[in-house]
């Protein structure tokens, strides 16, 4: 099966072909932002992070920022900083410059440019000469074993279950068998439903990793000295049906399919292997959908009952509804319905079918509704406290 | 084209999941595994929320999908809704 993508020289390939402004720092981001609404063609990321921050801390909110600028899905790259900052934008830079040789890469250091406006004017220019590159560029076909594929589910529902996740889980399917990886996450989400994909694990190694950060998960919560309900479930998942975070997960772990388990991975680490890998990722989406982007995956595929809009700057999101009423409520933001499984007008493999051609189209230039709509979500997961 | 009011996911649950809202009170069928179940349902049931199948004895395993979502806090009988203010979660529990 083939899609029509962007190869890089690197081996990958891309689906997109983004020019993008990363500020490594939170006081560039009104930089970032002007360079972008400057110049058609350019997406741009915020975040409240790059400053004051330690060790572990510091290392992964470098590693999620030097990602996003190394992906696939991303042409060029103009990344600016404040000047006196923890993360250097010169390191991140330099970072990937040096994994993507060929790719252009453009530094903006606000108080070596004298000032915001300058600053903006150098990034605008910079960024202007990359967007001229990037849509000269062609697609060429590409197997669709090139594709990572990241699959959440956020806002749930009790449908979630029972339509949306099974189909997706179908699609899952099909991508491994082709010869494509799909990455599980949102660990918080899998409390209660850790001994389902443990089972499926290809070692015993990997099935102890498994259970090992569902406890550090569920010890992180019971820290808190609450009953979890609240936080998770969320209280619309609560109105939406959904009584406890062993309910919540067992829906959830559908999407995951039926194959095997190859690895569990850290945040935010790179997917180097084909078929499963379960990211190990909190359950907020917008921190879930920034490490699976920056782990190299170039779509998604968000279920949801109750309804989101969100998007990754630079990897398409397709919303799949799980059932008829949210898909017409929010039509402007729901790309697909399954909830036709609840009413009896679609089978689980028909749908999930229908997804796996639709990430065929995404991954060939269709524009998911986030993606028109503008949105560009980003959050990154901190393990250590600002100094 | 709606055929069925409740699903029950697998045949050893005690709960069935409500694909469209009903109104106390009702008579309903449910397929669990290959057997019928009348249940008489004595509370409003929200589309996507649950109710007892079966009477599910305080303290005892609710279960979904084959798997425990969590215990009953009180007796629960059949056709009543179960929910946060009935079922107990046993996991992430920081309070207890």
């Amino acid at each position: 099966m083939k899609f029509m993508g962007y190869r890089r020289t690197d081996g990958t390939v891309g689906i997109r072909n983004h020019v993008i402004i990363i500020p490594s720092v939170v006081c560039a981001n009104r930089v970032a932002r002007g360079i972008s609404q400057l110049v058609t063609g350019t997406t741009w990321v915020e975040h409240q992070h790059g400053c004051t921050q330690l060790g572990a801390d510091a290392a992964l909110t470098r590693r999620v920022l030097v990602a996003h600028g190394t992906h696939p899905n991303v042409y060029g790259v103009v990344v600016v900083g404040l000047g006196c900052e923890t993360l250097r934008a010169q390191d991140i830079a330099a970072e990937i410059k040096k994994t993507c040789p060929d790719k252009p890469v453009h530094l903006v250091i606000i108080q070596d440019e004298g000032g915001s406006v300058k600053a903006i004017a150098a990034g605008a220019s910079a960024a202007r000469e990359m967007v001229g590159g990037a849509s000269s560029m062609e697609r060429t076909p590409s197997d669709v074993a090139e594709l990572i594929l990241g699959t959440e589910c956020g806002g749930s529902d009790a449908c979630s279950g029972i339509s949306a996740n099974p189909a997706l889980g179908v699609a899952c399917d099909l991508l491994i068998d082709a010869g494509g990886s799909v990455i599980l996450a949102e660990t918080t989400e899998l409390i209660g439903a850790e001994h389902l994909i443990a089972a499926r694990a290809v070692s015993e190694q990997v099935a102890a990793r498994c259970y090992d950060v569902i406890r550090r998960c569920e010890d992180s919560a019971k820290a808190m000295g609450v009953d979890m309900r609240g936080g998770q479930p969320t209280p619309g998942n609560i109105e939406g049906g959904l009584s406890s975070i062993e309910e919540k997960s067992l829906g959830c772990i559908y999407k995951a399919g039926t194959k095997p388990l190859q690895d569990v991975i850290d945040y935010a680490m790179p997917v180097t292997k084909k078929g499963l890998i379960w990211m190990d990722t909190p359950g907020q989406d917008i921190e879930q959908l920034t490490g699976m982007v920056a782990g190299g995956c170039q779509i998604v595929v968000f279920t949801t009952g109750r309804g989101t809009c969100c998007g990754s700057p630079i990897a398409p999101a397709i919303k799949v509804a799980t059932n008829t009423a949210i898909f017409e409520k929010m039509k402007d933001n729901m790309d697909m319905n399954a909830g036709t499984i609840i009413t009896g007008h679609e089978s689980i493999p028909q749908v999930g079918k229908r997804i796996l051609a639709e990430i065929v189209q995404v991954a060939s230039g269709k524009l998911v509704r986030a993606e028109s709509l503008g949105f560009n979500d980003f959050a990154i997961k901190r393990i250590g406290p600002s100094m | 084209m709606v055929t069925k009011k409740a699903i029950v996911m697998e045949g050893i649950d005690n709960v069935a999941i409500v694909v469209e809202p009903i109104e106390a009170p009702a008579e309903i069928v449910v397929e669990a595994a290959s057997d019928k179940i009348v249940v008489h349902i004595t509370d409003n049931i929200p589309f996507g929320h649950k109710f007892a199948i079966r009477d599910i004895p305080e303290g005892s395993l609710i279960l979904k999908y084959g798997e425990p979502i969590g215990v009953a806090r009180i007796d629960i009988k059949a056709g009543q809704h179960v929910h946060v203010h009935n079922l107990e979660s046993k996991r992430g529990r920081g309070d207890q």
